[in-house]
């Protein structure tokens, strides 16, 4: 999918920018998930990632996390570890990935990956990190002004407001 | 003088490693390890259930199959292949958790991962929610002319299922059409801004599968089969996963 997001952004097809956050100066950062960059297409899809996550949020508001791309950690909702019942350890096992969010100190993780988006949620309200977790999808078309207000039951308050399409 | 070398005695005993190394190409180079250990100092599941993925791997080369297939630790970890990438041998231990998890009996595997796999196995669907296609045709038709009516310039906007000859074959987390349909439509709204070529199927449209997770590998196959299979009767040229 991000191919094609940041295919379509280069072809002028998606018409996105940053202007909506010029001044809010949202802070951003994503999760590589491991099946699509490490274990798949590699760096190339990270930086198509990146490409994309810069083009809608701004370049100067979105911050990396160390390491990233396919030397990414894990953020544990994969594998099946959402359902495999042992969720002390699948809490455990997200320590890691909830320091290295917190260190960017972004208001926002986008995590353009179901297991990845539902352990993050689950990580920022254990250990109070009060990040948003958020989908790519209603990044691309909040910047391009058609999110409604009943699409954005990811987005925090922050942004609940900003560029609601018919509003 | 030098004491005389010790020498091992017996036949080996490994039976799980040398299986595994028969599945796998070039054997998984399971036994290239180094014991450097730069595995389990960059995996989040080090220290769970006092395993690490280095210590799994001697366990595995020592023989001690025993406590390789009973313990839980390999459904802690997401087999992310973080520690494949930072090997400097590209030794693949996450086959051979994910060979322990297919060793244990599938009645005692996770409930949760059983279930979401026998799910999946319902109907042609093939949702770990165990949606049926028709009520995936209502949701997504349903949610489609609400905004179709609501918002002026998506009044054309579509949401197409089993549309012969499609580019694009997409598939579906079933969280939201069971749970937040209105999240499925910001996707559609990027596809129709740019004038993409799209379908759902109605059979195989689900896009996880716990089987695999499971360690069920028929259960495995018969579902991507049936999305792969859709996909090619419809003709679509590029099976696209979503986000």
């Amino acid at each position: 999918m991000y191919q094609y997001y940041a295919k379509w952004i280069r072809e002028g097809k998606l018409k996105v920018n940053s202007d909506w956050n010029k001044d809010l100066k949202i802070k951003f950062t994503v999760q590589d998930p491991c099946q699509i960059v490490r274990k798949s297409y590699g760096d190339e899809v990270a930086d198509d990632l990146r490409y994309v996550v810069k083009s809608i949020v701004g370049e100067e508001n979105f911050i990396d996390m160390t390491p990233n791309k396919s030397n990414n950690y894990c953020c544990g909702g994969g594998g099946g570890a959402l359902q495999s019942g042992y969720k002390e350890q699948r809490l455990q096992y997200g320590i890691v990935k909830d320091k290295q969010i917190k260190v960017t100190k972004a208001d926002y993780c986008i995590a353009a990956c179901h297991n990845c988006h539902a352990q993050i949620h689950e990580l920022s309200e254990h250990y109070g990190g009060n990040y948003s977790v958020v989908h790519l999808w209603t990044l691309i078309c909040l910047s391009l002004g058609i999110l409604g207000e009943n699409e954005r039951a990811y987005l925090g308050d922050d942004l609940k407001e900003v560029a609601v399409y018919g509003a | 003088m030098a004491e005389e070398a010790i020498k091992l005695g017996g036949k080996r005993k490994s039976i799980f490693m040398d299986k595994v190394k028969k599945l796998l190409p070039d054997g998984g180079n399971l036994n290239l390890c180094l014991t450097c250990g730069t595995c389990s100092s960059g995996c989040p599941a080090t220290g769970l259930e006092n395993m690490d993925p280095r210590k799994f791997l001697r366990m595995a080369a020592l023989g001690m199959d025993e406590e390789l297939t009973s313990t839980p630790w390999v459904w802690m970890c997401t087999m992310c292949y973080r520690c494949v990438y930072a090997c400097p041998m590209q030794i693949d231990i996450p086959a051979l958790v994910y060979e322990a998890r297919a060793s244990w009996p599938r009645e005692t595997r996770p409930k949760g991962i059983v279930g979401s796999c026998d799910m999946a196995l319902r109907n042609e669907s093939c949702s770990a929610m165990g949606t049926p296609p028709d009520d995936f045709v209502f949701v997504v038709e349903d949610v489609l002319e609400e905004y179709r009516e609501t918002q002026p310039d998506f009044k054309d906007m579509e949401a197409p299922i089993d549309k012969k000859g499609a580019y694009f074959f997409l598939n579906q987390n079933s969280r939201e059409p069971v749970t937040e349909p209105d999240e499925m439509v910001p996707l559609w709204k990027i596809l129709h801004t740019v004038g993409a070529d799209w379908t759902y199927g109605s059979k195989g449209w689900a896009g996880e599968n716990y089987c695999m997770f499971l360690a069920d590998n028929d259960s495995w196959e018969k579902i991507v089969k049936t999305s792969i299979n859709t996909a090619k009767e419809l003709g679509c040229r590029v099976f696209l996963n979503t986000e």
